[in-house]
């Protein structure tokens, strides 16, 4: 069995981060990228599966990245995953959600899968749509916000997280995955891992290779633009009501929020 | 005018991918799973068994040695790479790195013969089994080649007789690198030899821990050898190359000591230029007066040469090259930087530096000994000073 995670590289959240202004564009350059968060559920999942299933099953990785992309990629090796592909070509730059689905879609017709796993969303973009809109361009189920996952016989069966509850949500395979934050504990990659990702193969794949169509990428083929952005202003300072008397204080709360028509 | 040719790639200070990936998984970790233990681990003086588990599973007490036996053979650099990200954790659990990897197993990984590693290295490196580094007597600190534990031949064993003081992790480890003197008429050059003994076999008794002014979380005490019989093919190296040994294994700890020291001043400065920003006295920043922003520039160029003087050793290292006079000078110079940034630390800190709750004052009291063990820093200066005038 194949398995697919698609992961992202996302800058460091505590890194400053700051926009171009002439491309509009987060300034990635400047900042430290690392492996998005919610990924590494997708990835521990994903190894996870391999264990159960067992006999030849892998675990592949799969991002659309800059060059360096190769060292975020690492650590999923690291973590265990078996290979890796990264689509890394300067014009799909500026991929919206739109475009980024349609290169993922045709990477993944192009290495074959039988299950796609993913993130629920990223720690930059936080859209939560591209495992749809992958699973819609390869015209299989997509079950998302997975909190339990199980396998047997080309049946994959997932817990829904909502709000109250869960829902049971099963497909035939193939079929893609995201699954969310609580769904187990990510393992660290281990310095054997470390060492041992060193000589796992990353392929990079080209366009052509593919099938991707250039029109259909990039800033051409996005059908979100940015326009303009500004800064949020800073948060005015709140209101800080000290009296010694509890009654007067709740008196003076209430008089504040129905003057601010709050209540 | 001649053209400049350029050669960007002639020096390389980048870290290859693998180590940068190193280095990031460590910060985590440690950030995750050590940092939240600190309390714990200062005011029980042990470190929980799990966080053991959990540094066993990473791989971490086979960190400098090779693959074959389980290691990670990650190099010198990588494992310099690696204790700079343990220096940001509490000073115990670098101490039990070290005490194992930098020098108990490390003599046995040096100078060990094939069949003695084939034994032993692969439960090292699991760190199923733990090893420490037997050399400091009470008469014998400084002045190592005066060691008088003595071992006598008989047969196909040595009889270890001694006492052994400091030995770190000493309370806990299965085996030793033990020192010992097996020819009085030839003193350092010929007399010493290097063992691998096991704690838990007869004859080996070991003292109480001893109460000390920080560390804690790491024990140290002695090792007393009572008639204790040691096979004689577990005589590390050759008979009267002990102390070669010693100084050899003693050159790879000392720059991973170092670079333990990079590891927690950079920590400290982390700290010191967020309080900085933070704590307002005459109505604005602290780091606003100069005094204080002068403590964080010093803090900060320090730490920039001291890295570089442990990266650079380490590299020499693996190439193969002799390196004892940079990690001499390494850890001189990165254990005292160590102690005068923790110390500025703590003064721009104010009296909250003096709390416990800052975490300064721990660093504080454990960066003490940086300039003491493994070699005291006017031991370096001799080292230094001997390699100069050679
Ligand atoms: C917490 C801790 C952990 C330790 N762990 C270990 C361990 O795991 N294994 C181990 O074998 N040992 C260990 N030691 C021992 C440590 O290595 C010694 O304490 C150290 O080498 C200094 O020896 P000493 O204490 O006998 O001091 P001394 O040698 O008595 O030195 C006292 C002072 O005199 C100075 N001095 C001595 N000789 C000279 C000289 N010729 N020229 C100039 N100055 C000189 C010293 O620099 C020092 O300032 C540990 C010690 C401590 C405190």
């Amino acid at each position: 069995m194949k398995i697919v995670v698609t992961v992202k590289q996302v800058p460091d959240t505590n890194a400053e981060k700051a926009l171009d202004p002439k491309t509009k564009r987060l300034n990635r350059s400047s900042i430290e990228n690392v492996l998005n968060p919610f990924d590494e559920y997708a990835i521990e999942e994903g190894l996870r599966l391999r264990e159960s299933v067992g006999g030849d099953t892998t675990v592949t990785i799969l991002t659309m990245a800059p060059a360096s992309g190769t060292e975020v990629v690492r650590k999923a090796l690291g973590m265990g995953a078996d290979s890796a592909a990264l689509i890394s070509d300067e014009s799909v730059g500026g991929s919206d959600t739109m475009a980024t689905s349609y290169l993922l879609a045709q990477a993944l017709r192009h290495i074959g899968f039988d299950l796609v796993l993913s993130g629920t969303q990223s720690t930059d973009a936080i859209n939560s749509v591209v495992p749809a809109a992958v699973a819609e361009r390869l015209g299989i189920p997509c079950l998302t916000f997975a909190k339990k996952v199980t396998l047997s016989d080309g049946r994959i069966e997932i817990q829904r997280e909502t709000e109250s509850g869960f829902w049971r949500v099963a497909a035939r395979l193939p079929a893609m995955v995201s699954v969310t934050k609580g769904i187990n504990e990510p393992r660290y990659p281990t310095l054997k891992g470390i060492m041992g990702a060193k000589k796992k193969e990353i392929k990079t794949l080209s366009l052509a290779e593919i099938g991707a169509e250039p029109a259909r990428i990039g800033d051409a083929g996005s059908k979100t633009q940015v326009d303009s952005f500004a800064t949020v202003g800073a948060r005015a300072k709140g209101t800080v009501i000290t009296v010694s008397d509890p009654k007067e204080g709740a008196r003076q709360v209430l008089d504040f929020l129905i003057a601010k028509k709050a209540i | 005018m001649t053209a400049v040719v350029s050669t960007p790639d002639a020096l390389n200070f980048e870290l290859p991918e693998e180590l940068k990936l190193l280095k990031r998984s460590l910060r985590e970790f440690v950030e995750k799973e050590l940092w939240p233990l600190t309390d714990e681990v200062e005011s029980s003086d042990e470190i929980p068994a799990s966080a053991i588990g959990k540094m066993r599973e990473m791989g971490l007490f086979g960190l400098p040695f090779a693959e074959e036996y389980g290691g990670a053979g990650i190099g010198e650099l990588g494992y310099c790479v690696a204790l700079e990200e343990f220096g940001r954790a509490s000073a115990a659990f670098s101490n039990l790195l070290g005490a194992h990897c930098s020098i108990g197993a490390m003599a046995l990984h040096l100078d060990g013969t094939k069949d003695l590693k084939d034994r032993y290295m692969p439960q090292l490196c699991s760190g199923e089994k733990l090893a420490c580094f037997a050399l400091s007597e009470p008469g014998a600190g400084s002045d190592a080649a005066n060691i008088s534990t003595t071992a006598r031949r008989d047969g196909d064993i040595y009889m270890l007789a001694g006492v052994k003081h400091f030995i770190t992790s000493g309370d806990i480890a299965d085996f030793a690198t033990v020192f010992a003197v097996t020819d009085p008429a030839l003193g350092a050059r010929g007399g010493i030899t290097a063992f691998w003994v096991d704690l838990n076999g007869p004859g080996v008794k070991r003292g109480p821990k001893d109460r000390k002014m920080g560390l804690y979380g790491s024990h140290t005490c002695e090792l007393i050898f009572e008639e204790a019989k040691v096979p004689a093919d577990h005589v590390i190296g050759k008979v009267g190359s002990g102390f070669i040994t010693a100084m050899k294994t003693l050159d790879m700890g000392r720059l991973s000591l170092a670079a333990g020291c990079v590891g927690s001043s950079q920590f400290m400065l982390e700290k010191s230029i967020v309080y900085a920003k933070e704590r307002i006295q005459f109505g604005k920043p602290i780091g606003k007066q100069q005094a204080v922003q002068f403590m964080l520039a010093d803090m900060a160029t320090e730490i920039y040469a001291a890295r570089n003087m442990v990266y650079h050793g380490a590299w020499k290292a693996d190439r193969g090259e002799r390196f004892s006079l940079e990690a001499a000078m390494a850890k001189r110079y990165c254990s005292d930087m160590a102690i005068q940034v923790v110390d500025r630390a703590l003064q721009i800190h104010g009296g909250s530096g003096f709390m416990k709750e800052t975490g300064i004052e721990r660093v504080y009291r454990d960066s003490r000994i940086l300039a003491i063990y493994e070699g005291t820093n006017e031991i370096q200066r001799m080292i230094i000073a001997e390699e100069l005038l050679r």
